[in-house]
């Protein structure tokens, strides 16, 4: 039949070049996640520390903290992605998920950060600063020794949550690994083989910090 | 509520549609209509108890089935224990989203059309299960032996001493990071919305898009979804005191 040549193939299967292309998304999804996950540690620790000084602090910035852990990320994303256009700057897919992922991940780590300025005993801090440490260096040679220890397997659940949630940015249309699934969804029409892989991508991400946190934890314990 | 038999390519270009409906536009001169939003509130509460049910519900699927998790990983068999091993690692290890799309369209290829309501149920409930897992287990091990050999010894049953000494004993210990696992199953049951479920936010999407007011009516739910956690942690706080005072 001559039709047949002319039939346009709108599915085609899953190639290994392919492969390549989630292998990309996956490094999108990790650049998102190293960009927020860090600028939002140092802010959640400036934070955790405001939060441990200041009554004030407490009840101000802990409050608009607890917004931010109390509305789901990906309504955060839609309401801050929705929100520059109105100013006039629309915000690229990519600008908008790093702030609202800092501001996320800086709000579950000033929580996770004041615990671990709370671990140190409040004896040892008054003996630091007896033996005439001042203020910053029995914060430096004190209490972040000690309250890093006490705070890495709380944190680690906070950066390995924000590195799953970052899926959540495919919804502004970011290229990550689960964006890039659905497009690949789209063209091969096989999810389970796509999703399986992706699943795995995730997992080979997630699982070996995972570990590595739980190797250091019962290292440190006997130190 | 969406046709039940939606099938996993019309959600698919849902999923695309409304990515791309929300990044296109940009409107230099708003104009806050919040009228659509007050009218649309019956609407958003009745929404927000559907959201409410789906966690309530995925969260006592989850306490059975991260029970038995727990209980397979310290007690079981190779196979059993294996079992529970990769469930949990699962859960745990990918993101809330791809689980939900698991169940969504990767069963569709094998044929299984969930409706949007079992897909966030299972969803959630799978990753529940393996977080709480993780926290019984943890409970579990922290209980003394000696309790277990002594109910034993006092003539109860293996399944007497589990259900009268050691689980009410683990729920107290574990009560904390069950409370938080509710309020991760309420806001996590907020990707309903990217399966095509009507609760909180599927609502919210709808009633957005159908008057143009994306930012009002997502802050609409934002404020109730805020409400819905106070509400929770409230509720946890007056039950423990109840529960665990003697």
């Amino acid at each position: 039949m001559s039709e047949s040549a002319n039939t346009i193939q709108f599915f085609t299967g899953f190639r290994f070049n392919d492969l390549g292309f989630l292998a990309e998304a996956a490094g999108n999804t990790l650049l998102i996640s190293v960009i927020s996950i860090s600028i939002g540690s140092v802010l959640g620790c400036l934070f955790g520390w405001a939060l441990h000084v200041s009554v004030l602090a407490r009840y101000i910035l802990g409050s608009v903290l607890d917004i931010f852990r109390s509305v789901p990320l990906i309504i955060q994303l839609l309401l801050f992605f929705n929100f520059f256009p109105i100013l006039g700057l629309p915000l690229e897919p990519f600008a908008a998920g790093c702030i609202v992922l800092i501001f996320y991940t800086s709000a579950l780590v000033a929580q996770v950060a004041r615990g671990g300025i709370e671990a140190v005993p409040d004896s040892m801090r008054r003996a630091s600063r007896s033996l005439g440490m001042s203020y910053l260096q029995d914060m430096r040679y004190v209490v972040w020794p000690i309250g890093a220890r006490a705070m890495l397997p709380a944190w680690t659940g906070v950066a390995l949550g924000v590195l799953k949630d970052s899926a959540l940015v495919s919804v502004l249309g970011y290229l990550e690994l689960l964006r890039a699934s659905q497009i690949l969804i789209t063209r091969t029409q096989e999810p389970f083989i796509i999703l399986a892989i992706v699943g795995a991508f995730y997992f080979a991400l997630s699982y070996p910090i995972g570990k590595l946190s739980a190797k250091l934890e019962q290292r440190w314990q006997y130190d | 509520m969406l046709d039940a038999s939606l099938n996993s390519d019309i959600q698919l270009k849902l999923f695309i549609s409304l990515a791309s409906l929300l990044s296109s536009g940009t409107h230099m001169d708003y104009t806050f209509h919040w009228r659509p939003v007050i009218k649309a509130l019956p609407d958003l509460f009745s929404a927000a108890l559907v959201t409410l049910e789906a966690a309530v519900l995925s969260m006592l699927l989850g306490i059975i089935f991260g029970l038995v998790l727990a209980l397979m990983r310290l007690h079981g068999s190779r196979p059993l224990s294996l079992f529970a091993t990769v469930w949990i690692e699962l859960a745990r290890n990918t993101p809330a989203l791809l689980q939900l799309f698991f169940f969504g369209f990767g069963l569709g290829a094998f044929g299984w059309h969930l409706t949007p309501f079992t897909i966030v149920l299972c969803g959630l409930a799978f990753n529940n299960a393996g977080y709480l897992a993780e926290n019984f287990r943890g409970g579990f091990q922290a209980i003394p032996a000696p309790q277990y050999k002594a109910a034993r010894s006092l003539g109860m049953s293996a399944t007497q001493t589990y259900t009268r000494i050691i689980i009410p004993q683990v729920f107290r210990l574990v009560y904390y990071p069950m409370t938080n696992q509710m309020v991760w199953a309420v806001l996590m049951s907020s990707l309903g919305m990217l399966v095509g479920f009507r609760e909180l936010s599927g609502e919210t999407q709808f009633l957005a898009s159908n008057t143009f007011r994306l930012f009002e009516f997502f802050l609409a739910a934002a404020v109730f979804y805020y409400l819905l956690v106070k509400l929770i942690l409230l509720a946890a706080h007056l039950l423990s005191r109840r529960l665990f005072t003697y």
